[in-house]
């Protein structure tokens, strides 16, 4: 039952959302010892938020659009009194004090938050195995990743745990976990939501986004968490945008690119899976055929993406994770001096890929490389920023895969960090950029596991992506993406 | 203002001195949440996610602050320019987030200076916003971090907004340092923007020292002087700093760069960190908080808003009054250069009056002399309606009671004594005293003296001291020159 209908039946009184509550928590307990897509299911407030929205409906209150609707939470966003621990030891026992705003917008649309999910440590990595508590698993098959770093998100919806959930995508990690678990994703345009609450990795590229089962409940998601928040200073002081009102607007006529360096054009990526590339191929012709005007786009800088992200992402993480001291929360590993102490309590509090980030941002910054790592990955920004512009004047979105695979094997990338680093080929640049983009399920791969397609837009395009995205979830439906 | 004898350094050398001031701004909040910005309050108690860094806080912008900032870049004769906050990366335990949210490549204000009372300028290279840290206190190991058996840290202080002004290292004596703090606390008095208390920590001052022969214009390796808390003990720091450098220099070695710590009751400084490696803070731009673009309505309005500035009022006062540059400093000092203006534009003399602002009324609260009565004395003075001794007696009573100087003059029988009623009762004097006449007018120098002196005591005697000694003096010798030397003329 998808969340638009859950929240329908709550709000008319023909279901309870202590039932609803109960059927999810159920599925959880049958199946999530093997996907371990939570890291705390929060059993206690969901039951205790369920009751107060049964309550308003007896009184004839009106919950708000997501009634009774279970959504799973990505453990680096901040809740009230409970756990929050960005799948990292260093945070450990850790109980912030406040509400991130998202969650503040979901209590007050009736949301029930269900649990906290699963990630790479601190949001770093695609495939969740760099958890400190250990990997998520594929509800498709559960030998595979489920994607990361929001895998345990993923894997929620995909799992049917909860119909919504929310992650953080930062180069990717919504997106490709989507694609890995065919479920919907989004990576709205930066600002759209607001980041307070959200622990921060690489600020200037973090952005929080949905996951769903389809377009349409990703869309009342996205509605429902979007919008200004004085707290955040790059919050677009907007409200935020109306999309289910214009899911069903159709493409006739509009201006459809693909971008050859990431769908298997001459001198783009490689690496990129042949059946990876039919089905991007196959999703922009019915888009074509169902009245847009399609043509190829080349964005030369789309594949320097990878390397600038993985200056920018890690440098500003150095600098936002360096708050981690063992001095006023989290893990604290005794020694004789404070120094010492810091030095203990990272050692300890960090995983090796969290680490690695630290020293590669670190290094960076420092004088004498600023200018030739930083400084340089700040221009290769400035120029993909550019050649997104340019493109955006010749259509009026951008298709591209989402991950350059389906999902891979545990163990299969761990040992190369740069073949990792490449799963986020194609959805680096979004984030990067600042604009929106959404992946959404459209057939399977040659190994029957599902692939994403991904529709980009300019800033603030998220009616547009939305509208497309629609298009080709009509076709899936229909048998179109075999 | 104190004009100290400025130390004389070893012949042959010259100071070469950098000031960094940081200042904290008196707004009602912090710079990046809503936490109070108070002095004193219990430790821990004006905190919040924000402040404290906890993880997923955001920081907004407090735009008093800002606002707060560009008054002083103005005030400070500065450009004020779109500015860009960055961070600065280092450990430290009473530092939140481990970086400090500053301004580095682009702050707000930038290439000002502060006019000192004798005209030497100071040049100002940056005043840039950024936030203060904790407070630590470090319990046994003598006070120091990593000796410390536990250290326990207030993070009150933490996010309130500062200042950090940064001259151009062109002070060249301890009097020209001096004078610069001082003139800044004024300024920043002056437009309301911090209370600049040294005590209190609201305004602290670390100097970077250098010296170099007279005549060259090298900058040497410089230490920098931290834990300065008032402006003569930045006075000693700087001089102790400077004589140990030459001393380095005249024995053949060389200063390091380093931090010195100064220790006030040992009136010497001891080594901090060297600098030798010089820390890397990683600066970048913070990427939670948007570009400060101020507008062109903006600084109009500051501008259109600053009160006069010390200079300002300086050199208003030099134009009316012609008085010296450490007079009319003494005058702006103790805000008594809005009196004086007043008082010459409604006609009093400009010498009287900076000359009775000057000594009779060094007191600190002049507020019940109004510049119309002020004004009004001074001229019942200058046209000799008042003796200098009865104007300086209305004077103290216009400070004590204010009121209407005439009124004050008339309760006392001040009334007036004009010239010729004075020049009548002299002659009547002479005419009834012929003997003393004579041996004032022929007698010897001591004579004449003792008997100018009996003269004027009948006559203050006979006026019940209302009239001017000084005038009596004056008609005795006019009247002793005349042709006749007897008696005045019938
Ligand atoms: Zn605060």
């Amino acid at each position: 039952m998808s969340a638009l209908d859950t929240a329908a039946a709550v709000r008319a009184g023909e279901r309870s959302a202590v039932d609803i509550l109960d059927e999810h928590l159920a599925r959880i307990a049958r199946r999530d010892g093997e996907i371990h897509a939570f890291n705390l299911v929060t059993e206690g407030l969901a039951r205790s938020q369920a009751e107060s929205v049964d309550a308003a409906v007896a009184e004839g209150r009106d919950p708000g659009p997501l009634a009774g609707v279970p959504v799973a939470v990505k453990d680096n966003t901040c809740t009230r009194g409970i756990p929050t621990t960005c799948s990292s030891r260093i945070l450990e026992g850790w109980l912030p004090p406040y509400d991130a705003t998202v969650i503040e917008r979901l209590g007050s649309a009736g949301a029930i938050i269900i649990g906290k999910t699963n990630l790479d440590e601190f949001a770093m990595g695609s495939s969740t195995e760099n958890s400190a508590f250990g990997p998520s698993r594929n509800p498709h098959d559960v030998t595979k990743v489920p994607g990361g770093s929001s895998g345990g998100s993923a894997a929620a919806v995909a799992a049917g745990f909860a119909p919504l959930a929310i992650g953080s995508d930062t180069g990717g990690s919504v997106r490709q976990p989507a694609s890995l678990c065919g479920v919907v994703g989004v990576k709205p345009t930066y600002g759209v939501v607001s980041r307070y609450g959200l622990v921060a990795f690489a600020s200037s590229l973090d952005q929080i986004g949905p996951f769903a089962t389809s377009i349409a409940d990703a869309a009342v998601l996205l509605e429902v968490i979007g919008g200004h928040d004085p707290r955040d200073s790059t919050s677009i002081p907007e409200p935020a945008p109306s999309l289910l009102d214009v899911l069903g607007r159709g493409v006739d006529g509009m201006r459809v690119g693909v971008i050859t360096e990431l769908a298997g054009g001459p001198g783009g990526v490689e690496g990129i899976a042949p059946d990876v590339v039919a089905r991007t191929r196959q999703a922009v012709a019915a888009l074509e055929a169902a009245g847009a005007r399609v043509s190829e786009i080349s964005v030369p800088s789309a594949i320097l993406g990878l390397s600038a992200y993985y200056l920018i992402a890690p440098a500003e993480a150095s600098s936002n994770l360096s708050r981690y001291d063992g001095v006023r929360y989290g893990l604290r590993v005794d020694a004789p001096t404070t120094g010492e102490m810091n030095i203990a309590s990272r050692s300890a509090g960090f995983g090796d890929e969290v680490k690695r980030r630290i020293m590669l941002g670190t290094y960076a910054l420092s004088a004498g490389y600023y200018d030739a790592f930083y400084g340089k990955a700040l221009k290769v920004r400035t120029l993909i920023m550019r050649d997104f512009a340019a493109a955006y004047e010749q259509v009026d979105v951008l298709v591209s895969p989402t991950s350059p695979t389906t999902a891979f094997g545990f163990g299969d990338k761990t040992a190369d960090p740069m073949a990792m680093y490449v799963n986020d080929v194609c959805t680096i640049p979004s984030n990067l950029s600042g604009h929106p983009a959404i992946s959404i399920p459209f057939g399977v791969g040659d190994d029957g596991m599902p692939i994403g397609v991904q529709i980009l837009g300019p800033a603030q395009s998220e009616p547009t992506i939305f509208t497309v995205a629609t298009v080709l979830e009509d076709v899936a439906a229909k048998g179109g993406a075999q | 203002m104190s004009w100290s004898i400025e130390p004389t350094l070893p012949e042959g050398w010259e100071l070469v001195v950098g000031l960094e001031v940081h200042v904290e701004l008196s707004t009602a909040t912090k710079l990046f949440c809503g936490c109070a910005n108070r002095f004193g309050s219990e430790p821990n108690t004006n905190i919040c996610p924000v402040c404290l860094g906890l993880p997923g806080s955001l920081p907004v912008i407090n735009g008093t602050a800002v606002k707060y900032a560009m008054q002083l870049g103005r005030a400070l004769l500065c450009d004020v320019k779109p500015a860009v906050m960055a961070r600065k990366n280092y450990f430290y335990p009473d530092m939140p987030k481990d970086y400090q949210t500053t301004q580095y490549e682009q702050p707000t204000n930038s290439d000002g200076e502060v006019v000192l009372p004798d005209g030497f300028t100071v040049g100002i290279e940056r005043a840039h916003i950024e936030e203060d840290t904790g407070k630590s206190t470090h319990i046994g190991g003598g006070g120091r971090i990593n000796e410390a058996i536990y250290s326990l840290v207030d993070y009150n202080r933490a996010g309130v907004p500062l200042i950090e002004i940064v001259s151009r290292p062109c002070l060249d004596t301890i009097d020209h340092a001096k004078a610069y703090v001082s003139g800044l606390r004024d300024i920043l008095l002056a437009i309301g923007v911090s209370d600049a208390r040294m005590e209190e920590g609201s305004m602290r001052v670390d100097a970077n020292v250098s010296v170099r022969p007279v005549g060259s214009d090298e900058l040497r390796t410089r230490c920098e002087l931290k834990n300065i808390n008032s402006i003569r003990s930045m006075a000693r720091a700087i001089e102790y700093e400077a004589r140990r450098q030459i001393d380095l220099y005249t024995s053949g070695e060389r200063p390091r760069q380093e931090t010195r710590h100064w220790d006030e009751a040992a009136g010497r400084s001891t080594p901090g960190r060297s600098k030798e490696n010089l820390d890397d803070y990683r600066f970048f731009q913070e990427p939670d908080l948007v570009p400060l673009v101020p507008t062109a309505e903006e600084i109009a309005a500051i501008d259109a808003a600053m009160p006069a500035l010390p200079a300002a009022r300086r050199a208003a006062l030099v134009e009316a009054s012609s008085a010296d540059a450490d007079v009319v400093a003494t005058l702006v000092e103790r805000g008594q250069d809005a009196l004086a203006l007043a008082a010459i534009g409604r006609g009093a003399d400009a010498d009287k009056v900076v000359t009775r602002l000057r000594h009779d009324l060094a007191v600190d609260d002049f507020s019940k002399v109004s510049a119309e009565s002020f004004a009004a004395l001074i001229v019942m003075e200058t046209s000799g309606d008042l003796t200098a001794t009865q104007a300086k007696q209305v004077l103290a009573e216009l400070v004590d009671s204010g009121g209407d100087p005439r009124s004050i003059a008339a309760e006392r029988g001040f009334e007036a004594m004009h010239d010729d009623e004075l020049a009548d009762l002299v002659d009547r004097l002479i005419a009834d005293n012929p003997d003393e006449w004579q041996r004032f007018v022929g007698g010897h120098e001591g004579d004449r003296k003792k008997m100018q002196g009996f003269f004027i005591g009948q006559i203050m005697r006979a006026t019940k001291g209302q009239a001017d000694g000084r005038a009596v003096a004056d008609l005795l010798a006019q009247r002793g020159r005349s042709p006749a030397n007897g008696s005045p003329g019938t």
